[in-house]
């Protein structure tokens, strides 16, 4: 740890700002922060709340850094990309290197209900950049189930918004929406640039520091949403939205999205051209003996301490310790899982 | 006709005549969207009967998933 005067020139231009201050930041060094996702947003966020001086931060991923994320994913860099390291390790190591005042987790996982519950347990806020609305509601049941404020952001090409979600207060993500959207543009049929990135990060990060130093009164009640090419922007009060018979946060709520059967065990990653299959049950998988298996399969392996690749005819296919497989090339599922089971039996 | 959408003057076609036509114009029609006409959020079952005149504010929202 830094000594305090250190400490206090690392945040001085912060703290000379009248809405956080001296007490401002000490609030900040002892909030905890979970960051859902790794990539854009999720990059984008970690690096100002740590070089802000939040106490703790957990990110939380499911990938590993490819080529194409390098043009907006800040904290990657060409070697993360060709290692294959997974972004929850790879951002984890380039955060501790910015700030190691900050407590800095990095946790390589899939969030489904049973993983985000143990992430929330001591979390004073949470910050959605995640790239598709299953996950985003999970965690507004789990944000209204466990009152913890959360922020959403989505962008892609030159659009995008944000809207922060306070427990009690405004109208939740089930109550904007009803049922999760389907389809729609991603990043990946319409691309996305980073100014869009950069002004949801700006958006949601403010807002942020707003909530982790209890100045609740500043918070942003509206949507907020632009297109930085076309220039347009907008505010929206969604105040009357907020729906008394909500399942999520009305007066009766059912978390309808924490139960079992509203969860996917296998999905088509965000654009990726790519599927991904969890084993029903979680799993520490042996890549070592996972390696001697696939050799015997014949085709090529590489290998880092947190995947083994396989290259296998014209698929490549992914291994993850905690057991789940990405096979790229393909969007079938049925086809994905015959693979699965061929090479894993 | 003119409006002012999102901020922006727009200069469109007088065949638009309800929210309807207008979310056909941004094709926008297939996404989740929240529409407000003069500061007033318009239900989606009203989108169309809902009448734009010439002048008129509206801001369109639509959520994305990418991030």
């Amino acid at each position: 740890m830094e000594g305090g005067h250190r400490m206090w020139e690392r945040y001085s231009r912060q703290i000379l700002f009248d809405g956080i201050g001296e007490e401002g930041q000490r609030k900040l060094q002892n909030k905890h922060v979970l960051i859902v996702g790794a990539g854009a947003l999720g990059t984008g966020n970690a690096e100002v709340l740590t070089r802000s001086g939040v106490g703790r931060i957990t990110i939380v991923d499911r990938d590993y850094v490819e080529i194409s994320n390098l043009q907006r994913q800040q904290l990657y860099t060409e070697r993360d990309a060709i290692d294959r390291i997974p972004k929850a390790i790879a951002a984890q190591k380039r955060l501790r290197e910015i700030n190691p005042n900050v407590e800095v987790n990095g946790k390589i996982i899939d969030v489904t209900v049973e993983e985000i519950d143990q992430l929330v347990s001591d979390v004073d806020l949470m910050i959605d950049a995640t790239d598709n609305f299953d996950i985003r509601f999970l965690i507004n049941d789990t944000a209204q189930k466990h009152r913890i404020p959360w922020i959403y952001g989505g962008c892609v090409s030159s659009y995008g918004l944000s809207f922060t979600i306070i427990p009690g207060e405004t109208p939740c993500l089930s109550c904007l929406l009803e049922t999760i959207p389907l389809g729609g543009a991603t990043c990946d049929t319409v691309g996305v640039i980073s100014p869009t990135v950069q002004m949801v990060v700006a958006y949601q990060t403010v807002e942020a520091m707003k909530i982790l130093v209890e100045d609740f009164e500043s918070v942003r009640r509206k949507l907020v949403s632009f297109d930085l090419w076309n220039n347009e922007q907008s505010t929206l009060d969604v105040s009357r939205l907020k729906k008394e018979g909500c399942p999520s946060c009305g007066e009766s709520p059912v978390y309808p999205y924490l139960s079992y059967e509203n969860q996917t065990k296998t999905a088509v990653l965000c654009g990726r051209n790519t599927v991904q299959i969890r084993p029903p049950k979680k799993i520490d998988r042996d890549l070592h003996a996972l390696v001697k298996q696939l050799e015997k399969q014949g085709g090529t392996i590489e290998q880092n301490p947190f995947l083994v690749t396989y290259h296998y005819v014209d698929r490549r296919v992914v291994f993850f310790k905690d057991g789940r497989v990405l096979i790229h090339g393909m969007k079938d599922i049925v086809e994905a899982k015959k693979i699965y089971h061929q090479l894993l039996g | 006709m003119v409006l002012h959408v999102n901020g922006e003057k727009r200069e469109l076609s007088n065949d638009i005549q309800t929210i309807s036509d207008l979310l056909n114009h941004y094709k926008l029609t297939d996404k989740k969207i929240i529409v407000e006409l003069n500061a007033n959020i318009v239900d989606p079952s009203q989108h169309i009967e809902t009448l734009i005149q010439d002048g008129d504010r509206v801001e369109l929202v639509h959520f994305v998933g990418g991030g």
